[in-house]
Formats: C-alpha cells, structure tokens, sequence
C-alpha cells in the first residue's frame, strides 16, 4: 500500500491542471513503515519535453530533491506525471521506461471532469496496480 | 581515497574514474544513469575519461520520463 497525503495530491492536482495540456511531473519521497510506502513529501519538477504527450524529470532539480530528501531523511518512493488526455494507467513508454522496480508510479489522469490518481509497480514491462489510500493531512 | 557516494562514505583505490566507479557501484542500467561529481554534470560519454580523487561527491541519477 502507498499512503499519500490530502495536501499532497491536492498539490499534484493542482500542478498538473495549472501545466495541462502539458504533462507535469516529479518525485516522491518518505518512509517504509511496515511493508507500507508513506509519502511525507511531493517534489514538484520541470518536465524538459514540455510536451503534451511525453516527460522527462529535469535533472538539476532531481539533483537538488535528492539532496533534500537525504537532508531529510527521506527515501526516494518513486515518481509522478499528469496524463492530461489519457487515462491512468501506464504507457507502452512508461513501462519502457520503468527502470526501477521498487518504486512506485503514480499517474494522474484529468481526460475526465473527475481526477483519477493511480499507483503502479512496474517490473520486466508489465505494471501491477498498487493499493493507494489517500488519508487526511497529519503532520 | 575517500568519496562519498550517493550520501554514503566509501573507500575506493586512487585515480578511479567515473566509469570504474558505475562497475564498482554496481549502478543497474547504466546508460540511462546521469552522474555529478561535486555538483557538475559528467557527460555520459566522459566517465571513462572523469578520474575521481580524494574527496570527491560523487550522485548517480536515473533518468525518469515517460509518455500517455
């Protein structure tokens, strides 16, 4: 399971309506408890494709995030993009490009008058749908 | 030599380069990977020509894109 925070989809939310039709995207970062992702942070990141149908983290600023999680003492959970158009589910190029099986995916769909946010683990191409709950701020 | 990798203090032999240092690191699928040392950039196609020295801060960074 992956826990995130109200605030925090809502600062997801809110981003990725402001960059639509662009993608948006970043990075997320928090603790282990249990077997359990906890999200205690979101990294909002520039898309460098500045494309409506493709994204790329920009590095000077996952640089800077690293460095902040680390000061922080927080694990790199995994990432985030908008699909403005699409659903939420991972691309035949997300999944190419999914190079890290322990992380967590999470893929924000706005085609719909209702936002559809989902988590995927993606290993050898194929994406496994992860139990997200998104709980109330408490800090 | 002393570096510190991925916020870990490590121990490696004198005059190790960028490329030596992603085979040691065991870094998975390297051609994909963005590395900095002391904060600057290493473009892929110097790791071999980078050597590391004492003190250096070594990050490994995973592209991370995709598409809809």
């Amino acid at each position: 399971m992956i826990k995130l925070r109200k605030e925090d989809y809502e600062t997801i939310l809110a981003h990725a309506k402001k960059e639509a039709p662009v993608e948006a995207c970043g990075l997320i970062a928090g603790h282990i408890d249990d077997g359990d992702k906890i999200v205690d942070k979101v990294y909002i990141l520039t898309n460098t494709d500045h494309a409506e149908e493709h994204f790329t983290l920009d590095t000077r600023e996952q640089l800077a995030a690293v460095k902040d999680m680390r000061a922080n003492g927080l694990e790199q959970l995994g990432n985030w993009h908008s699909h403005p158009v699409s659903p939420s589910r991972p691309s035949d190029e997300d999944k190419r490009l999914a190079y890290d099986s322990t992380a967590s995916y999470l893929i924000l769909s706005l085609m719909d008058d209702e936002p559809v946010l989902n988590s995927f683990h993606v290993e050898n191409n194929e994406a496994t749908k992860e139990v997200l709950k998104i709980v109330n701020s408490e800090k | 030599m002393k570096l510190t990798v991925a916020g870990k203090n490590k121990e490696y032999a004198d005059g190790i380069t960028v490329a030596e240092l992603v085979e040691l690191e065991n870094v998975e699928t390297p051609q994909y990977v963005t590395v900095t040392v002391n904060d600057e950039f290493v473009e892929s196609g110097s790791f071999a020509g980078t050597t590391l020295k004492d003190g250096d801060t070594v990050e490994f960074l995973y592209f991370m894109g995709g598409g809809c």
